[in-house]
């Protein structure tokens, strides 16, 4: 490759990168300045506040709208892990009457949106009384949609293990559900990393859920917490949700640094490669 | 126990019955959950958009086609399903282009691919919400895009609240935050396509652009489909973006299907409406996947 292709693919890349890059720049380093200053088109904020740190505890109860989404995301990503795993190994391994057909019922969900059932679950959580609880939020993600997508990642994975693993630990007389845990489930980190990265990701994300379901203030998830910091002043105190906003990138980053390799593994692994 | 007894009970739990009854113990979560979090609520929103539900009379009435005369009558129906039409349409083909783009070029052999790489898939580990609330800073009249342009002498427009820009803003602001993720699954992708079919192609003096529409193309096309389905159907789903940004204004101009349903279930209290829109939308998204899932035999090269 000559110098001239290399420069203009550099140079091509570091411009492509500006609006990738430039949000986050701008999310953070607005969330120092003083309200004064966040107009100004500065790259830094002239002088560092740490007042709309503090400021987002001081008006919203967040850290417990904080402890809200982490505990929610943390639950649905566990739940999950262990639905979809199970599912998924006996879908792929094993071989029983109304195989297919099941496969079937669980695979409708792929195709239904969780849009599209919300008004009828809003009626059947308000009859059970379980509005304005976590219910709703943890309970649908960890069975509805979002985790017959989970499944189905898992049953591609399991399909690839080879069956002389199993067939082996058959012969070492362990049964099915040993052979899963000893043999199949610590094969599959990769396909349950990049799992664990999708949902939580999607709880973490989640915002028209809340919405609907959580009134008290005490109760709502970060997403919605997000967006009160503008309604609650006449103004939009831009800096105090910049900061917020700030903040709650902090945990998603964590498990992605954990769960990276796995996941780049998983995507490779599961079928999502060409 | 004696003998007898302990050699029927072996007989009949035989290996294979003891698999299976551990398959449904293992489904049964599954299954459960498919049941009452997809196909019930599924068959509600049927019955529901046939009745008119008010909440706060606590009243349920059967309506018939009620609310699908007034889903026909709706004046804002068409206007709803232009944007939603405009909204997946132009970030499926935005998305779709930039993160083939994006893959092809960190697919180079050049130094620093991966800092690269992990700069344009930074966003999708942003918060979207947070994501969304610091483009809506960036977007606003005195906000930093028109700070931008300013400086180069350019009077930028009120992006999210004219008619004219609002929407184009949402589906800019949606592509940077997701294109990441596409993007990774293109270039795992290229990576799988041999070398040596681009290097026999060289050889016969083939143009870059002929070997990306001969070559590169057909053999990723089983993930272009995939990726364009996934994207589709998200599409369709996008709702926080819409609330944060524009509430669906100026006018309807950004009021997509899902937003739309919201606003009447959950802001007018018109249930039995919100589930006859939700019909609407699964017929769409059924559809929609459908023409899909039959164009792949069309266009996509091989299948594993």
């Amino acid at each position: 490759m000559s110098i001239k292709t290399k420069l203009f693919l550099y140079g091509t890349l570091l411009v492509l990168c500006v609006p990738f890059v430039f949000p986050t720049w701008w999310m953070i380093t607005s969330s120092f300045k003083p309200n004064a200053e966040i107009f100004s088109p500065s790259l830094l904020p002239s002088s560092w506040s740490l007042e709309p740190w503090r400021q987002v505890f001081e008006m919203q109860p967040f850290a417990q709208q904080y402890w809200n989404s982490a505990y929610i995301a943390v639950v649905v990503t566990a739940g999950t892990l262990v639905v979809a795993s199970m599912a998924g190994y006996a879908f792929a391994r094993i071989r029983f009457p109304g195989q297919n057909v099941l496969f079937l019922v669980v695979l409708v969900g792929l195709l239904i949106p969780s849009e599209v059932t919300i008004v009828p679950l809003f009626r059947i959580f308000n009859s059970l009384g379980l509005v304005d609880t976590h219910w709703p939020l943890i309970l649908v993600p960890m069975l509805g949609p979002p985790s017959v997508l989970a499944t189905f990642i898992m049953r591609q994975f399991f399909i690839t293990l080879p069956g002389e693993l199993e067939e082996a630990a058959r012969m070492d007389g362990l049964g099915r559900p040993a052979i899963f845990r000893r043999i199949a489930l610590p094969l599959a980190r990769p396909a349950l990393g990049a799992v664990a990265i999708f949902t939580f990701l999607h709880s973490w994300n989640l915002y028209l859920e809340p919405v609907v379901y959580i009134s008290s203030q005490a109760k709502y998830t970060l997403p919605q917490a997000l967006t009160q910091f503008t309604d609650a002043y006449q103004g939009q105190l831009w800096n105090v949700q910049l900061s917020a906003a700030s903040m709650t990138a902090i945990p998603v980053l964590i498990v992605f640094v954990i769960a990276q390799r796995q996941f780049i593994e998983g995507l490779a692994h599961t079928g999502l490669k060409g | 126990m004696t003998v007898g007894s302990a050699l029927i009970r072996r007989r009949f739990w035989t290996t294979r019955r003891r698999d299976q009854l551990t398959a449904y113990v293992f489904i049964t979560p599954a299954l459960l959950g498919s049941l009452a979090f997809v196909f019930v609520p599924l068959v509600l929103v049927v019955w529901y958009s046939l009745h008119e539900w008010n909440v706060l009379a606590d009243t349920f009435t059967f309506v018939g086609a009620e609310n699908y005369r007034k889903l026909a009558d709706d004046p804002n129906v068409p206007a709803v399903l232009r944007a939603t039409a405009f909204f997946s349409i132009g970030l499926v083909v935005l998305n779709l282009a930039l993160a083939l783009l994006l893959a092809v070029l960190l697919n180079q052999k050049l130094r620093g691919t991966t800092v690269f790489r992990v700069l344009f898939f930074s966003p999708v580990v942003v918060s979207l919400l947070a994501w969304t609330i610091v483009w809506g800073f960036l977007l606003q009249d005195n906000g930093g895009i028109n700070g931008l342009l300013d400086t180069i002498g350019i009077d930028g427009p009120n992006w999210l609240r004219s008619g004219g820009t609002a929407m184009a803003a949402v589906v800019i602001v949606q592509v940077f935050k997701n294109v990441g993720l596409n993007m990774v699954l293109f270039l795992a992708a290229l990576q799988g396509v041999p070398q040596d079919l681009y290097e026999a192609a060289r050889t016969d003096g083939a143009s870059p652009w002929t070997i990306f529409r001969r070559i590169t193309l057909p053999l990723i096309s089983p993930t272009v489909l995939l990726t364009s389905i996934i994207t589709v159907v998200g599409s369709l789903q996008v709702f926080a973006q819409i609330s944060v940004l524009t509430q669906g204004g100026p006018g309807t101009s950004t009021t997509v299907l899902v937003y739309y349903l919201y606003q009447q279930a959950f802001q007018f209290h018109a249930f039995g409406y919100g589930a006859t829109l939700s019909v609407l939308l699964f017929l769409i998204v059924l559809a929609l996947t459908v023409l899909q899932w039959q164009m792949r035999k069309r266009w996509v090269f091989h299948e594993h």
